[in-house]
């Protein structure tokens, strides 16, 4: 039997403790152990990018990552990315431009989207779409996925940068 | 407040909130008490026997519950179900059980589940059972497959080939001949649909729930088609029709290959029955790539002869469609039932001949894919017409003039056997030219050449078929269906027999009913994907649900407009035919300010107590939509590649489409359906493509090796559209979720062929294949 492993990892701004073995992926622990089903798997080769979550600030793939290697981190999934009923100008962006059709991706492609403005905060369409070219998208053709950042661009130099964490 | 043309309004969709923040249930996302995990076993082979399946290993282990094979389920569960058995199919060839019996026919083939307690106790005790096979040689070819000394799929049919339909073509080849002596050119070719994975974002699923006191089951499934599965389900594991529910939840992408009735959905269904235990399965990416159906995997050959002008008198295609190793719901029909009837494209061919094999070979069961059939049809037709051109040093748009169906010749009888209700095919390509600034890019074509850079440029003018089905084409009727509530606060409730999954009716069809009511879009609800609310229904796949289940909804609509009309005139103390609705108002014709509101008679409706003798309360009707015929959206696409001479790597500069779905009752979803059609049609041409090496092993088997289309391969894509009505629905609406895949695919092909300076290549247009064919010339 395997001896599991105590972690303590902070999920939209809430602690956590749990008790994992060794081998459970972040992913499975974020989704089944703590119940945040927003985050996605869609692939295991680490290629597709619907597991795309925050540690600690930044943009990482959750079914790469072991949860005991989140012991001691901060953790923000697309549950976590706005205040409780506010919605964060990168999801707006998607709302807004028609960014997602079956939405499976989105998640992921939105937590992306934020690592990339966080890098770059006024891209040029080239550089958005080659900063998501981790994130596969079936539905979109990615036309308004990148009209959804431009907006959402916009929007976040237009006003005060967003603080990011629920719990307020 | 205005209401005005909600019809064709681009707003923003209802579906959004619960998705932008992560808060939609998809499969994987269900947790029921008590719940087990479901793994698979699966053949590491293409094609062999079973000679020992050793589980004692992974019974021990500790919390597995239970190992099932083709043993346990023998008796109990059926054959997974086919739609259409064409020849030998009909006599078992090709039909399977859920779980592999004897043999193993393709790799990813299901041969033993495990339950076990937890997903990872599920993987450990998987790789615990110990399958024995003896390995066959195996046929990955359809031409191969289709020899003599082929190995066999099935021994006791002596064939691979299932069902073949060989035409004599005496007539046609006069017609050929006749051509020939007068001038013309006769232009033969090879053309390759490659085998290709539909690549849902969300991988297939199953949670099946049996309550062992009722008998009852509840199936919630990743799955395009609720009503079909739960029908074919109960049939299949021997449940009375009304004891089984089916709930499709928030769907990650269906694209035809959840349009199905799969082994996993059955054995997942028989598991819970035997264990009492909700039970879950969902696949890994690999057996995804393995074991869902697979899309195209057709070759034909064709031959297409024109006059020296380039009219084309006539086009003879033998094709032959690959459909894997097994018969699933409708594998057999995606070349002959699907693709056939519309070989000729948007062109007035008078002479076809139509002949076909259907092939088994060792791969995954082929089935619906984006366009089933019809990419593979319009592929034939625009190549041979740019076959043509290039034989007579003609451009390519000029022999499309040249041959178009015009307009004062609908409805349209092709000589292939489709009826085509509307259309303006030139007006399209004319549209089409002047948006891509066609003698320019020609012109630019020109000056690159001259510098020796490969520029090439590709128009495709595409119809499709869609709109399924009139009586009478499939053994099941394929209508769609609505059920409209209208309730006492005003709300108004729609249940819909479809299952979208990303097309947006949650937002069109509220849109319909506020529109048609004069209502705030925000009061309509449109609920789908459970068969315990929703009316009998067909599903969401073939491009149909806003013509046929948005059609259901609207005539619902109507009726219960008319209820409220004598619900109205009681009132109002006048008489029926004086009363009028507009923008959500009952009135008087002639006195307005004689006016009851809607939600007043939808209270008045449903409290009752006003109402006078003969009208029943309540305001809820349900609306059954049947096409008369099929419908046929069509356009132009014309893209532009650059491929480096250094390396052959292609380069999708421009895309230009404009297409014509009829009305458009939401722009925004329109061009979303193009843009991600667009995509995976593109994706065909340049990257896409399912290996596997002569055993029968899968060479693509993650992303690592399928290559996905990504953000960073596309230019932005430049929409325009027509809109030629429909008279065969009340919304003039024909369908628009295929057409961007079946227009675009061509488009590249030709533009590729183009820049080359070949008559054409086969895809997917990698850089290797381009490298080489440059450095051949």
């Amino acid at each position: 039997m395997t001896v599991k492993s105590e972690i303590t990892v902070t999920v939209n701004g809430q602690p956590y403790r749990s008790q994992v073995e060794p081998r459970l992926l972040l992913v499975h622990y974020l989704r089944e152990v703590l119940d945040l089903t927003g985050t996605h798997i869609g692939c295991n080769t680490s290629q597709c990018g619907a597991c795309t979550v925050l540690l600690d600030g930044e943009a990482v793939k959750a079914c790469t990552l072991f949860a005991v290697q989140a012991d001691g981190c901060e953790v923000t999934t697309i549950e976590g990315l706005a205040p409780e009923g506010g919605l964060h100008p990168i999801q707006e962006g998607f709302w807004e431009k028609h960014g997602l059709q079956c939405g499976f991706c989105t998640p992921g492609m939105i937590m992306a989207s934020y690592q990339l403005l966080k890098d770059r905060p006024n891209p040029s369409e080239e550089e958005i779409r080659h900063e998501l070219k981790g994130n596969i998208c079936r539905c979109t053709g990615y036309e308004n996925i990148v009209r959804a950042v431009q907006y959402a661009a916009e929007r976040m130099q237009a006003s005060a940068s967003q603080p990011v964490g629920a719990g307020e | 407040m205005g209401i005005a043309a909600l019809l064709g309004s681009p707003i923003k969709r209802r579906e959004d909130p619960r998705l932008i923040t992560g808060q939609a249930t998809y499969v994987d996302d269900i947790k029921l008490p008590g719940m087990v995990h479901m793994a698979v076993v699966r053949s590491p082979y293409g094609h062999a026997r079973i000679t020992r399946i050793d589980t004692d290993a992974a019974r021990q282990h500790p919390g597995v519950l239970a190992i099932y094979t083709a043993q346990d389920l023998k008796g109990v569960v059926g054959n997974v179900p086919i739609a259409v058995p064409l020849g030998h199919i009909a006599n078992g060839m090709g039909v399977h059980g859920p779980l592999a019996e004897g043999k193993v026919r393709f790799y990813g083939d299901p041969v033993a589940v495990v339950i076990a307690e937890d997903r990872y106790t599920a993987r450990d005790a998987r790789d615990l059972i110990d399958v024995d096979y003896e390995p066959l040689p195996a046929v990955v070819d359809v031409e191969k497959a289709m020899q003599p000394d082929a190995p066999l799929l099935y021994e006791e049919f002596q064939t691979n080939v299932a069902f073949s339909m060989h035409p004599p073509t005496d007539a046609i080849d006069k017609v050929f001949e006749q051509t020939k002596a007068d001038g013309g050119v006769v232009v033969k070719a090879r053309l390759v649909n490659q085998r290709l994975a539909p690549v849902s974002m969300e991988t297939r699923g199953v949670v099946a729930e049996y309550r062992k006191a009722g008998k009852t089951l509840t199936l919630w499934s990743s799955s395009q088609i609720p009503h079909l599965l739960r029908n074919l389900l109960a049939a299949t594991v021997g449940l009375p029709q009304h004891h089984v529910r089916v709930i499709v939840p928030e769907v990650g992408g269906g694209f035809g290959c959840k349009l199905n009735v799969y082994p996993e959905e059955l054995v997942a269904a028989f598991a819970t029955m035997k264990l009492g235990r909700p039970v879950k399965w969902i696949e890994d990416r690999d057996e995804n790539l393995a074991a869902t159906t697979h899309g195209r995997d057709r070759v034909d050959y064709i031959e297409v002869a024109a006059t020296k002008d380039g009219r084309v008198t006539g086009l003879k295609i033998h094709g032959m469609s690959d459909l894997g190793a097994y018969c699933q719901l409708l594998t057999d029909i995606m070349m002959i039932g699907l693709g056939f009837p519309v070989s000729c494209g948007s062109y007035d061919i008078p002479n076809i001949s139509l002949s076909g094999d259907l092939v088994f070979t060792n791969k995954a069961p082929t089935d619906a894919y984006r366009g089933a059939g019809r990419p593979e049809a319009a592929y034939v037709a625009e190549r041979a017409m740019d076959l043509v051109a290039y034989e007579l040093g003609k451009d390519p748009v000029e022999v499309r003039k040249l041959n178009f169906v015009k307009p004062e010749q609908f409805p349209y009888k092709s000589a292939a056997g489709a009826l085509y209700d509307t259309g303006n095919y030139e007006g399209a390509l004319e549209k089409a030219l002047q948006l891509a600034d066609y003698p320019r890019l020609r012109a630019e074509q020109a000056q690159k050449r001259a510098a020796g850079q490969l520029m090439g440029i590709g128009v495709s003018s595409y119809i499709e078929i869609c709109g399924l089905a009139p009586k009478g084409t499939l053994p099941v009727g394929l209508y769609e269906s609505a059920r409209v509530r209208i309730e006492q606060s005003g709300t108004v409730m729609v249940y819909t027999g479809s299952s979208p999954h990303g097309q947006g009716e949650e937002t069109s069809f509220a849109q319909i009913v506020a529109e048609e009511f004069g209502i705030p879009v925000d009061n309509v609800l449109v609920m789908h994907g459970d068969t315990d609310s929703t009316p009998e229904g067909r599903g969401t796949y073939g491009s149909r649900t806003l013509a046929l289940g948005g059609s259901a909804v609207f005539n619902a609509v109507q009726r219960l407009k008319e209820k409220m009309r004598q619900i109205a005139a009681h009132m109002l103390e006048a008489s029926v035919a004086d009363v009028t609705v507009e923008d959500g108002k009952f009135s008087v014709a002639g006195t307005p300010q004689k006016a009851v509101s809607f939600a007043e008679v939808a209270a008045a409706a449903n409290l009752s107590n006003t109402l006078p003798p003969g009208i029943e309360p309540g305001l809820e009707t349900t609306a059954f939509f049947e096409p008369e015929a099929c419908l046929f959206p069509f356009g132009t696409h014309i893209c532009v590649i650059e491929i480096d001479k250094e390396t052959g790597e292609p380069k999708l500069t421009r895309f230009v489409a404009v297409d014509d779905c009829g009305r458009q009752i939401n722009p925004l979803l329109v061009q979303g359906q193009l843009h991600g059609g667009i995509a995976q049609g593109v994706g065909q041409a340049l990257w896409e493509q399912v290996v596997y090496d002569e055993n029968g092993q899968l060479l693509t088997s993650t992303f690592m090796d399928y290559a996905m289309p990504i953000a960073e391969e596309f230019p932005p894509f430049e929409l325009d559209h027509t809109v030629t009505l429909t008279p065969l629905n009340p919304l003039g609406v024909k369908g628009v979720g295929e057409a961007g895949t079946i227009g675009s695919t061509p488009a590249v092909a030709a533009a590729v062929a183009d820049a080359l300076g070949v008559a054409h290549i086969d895809m997917p247009f990698t850089a290797e294949k381009l490298w080489k064919s440059i450095h051949q010339q």
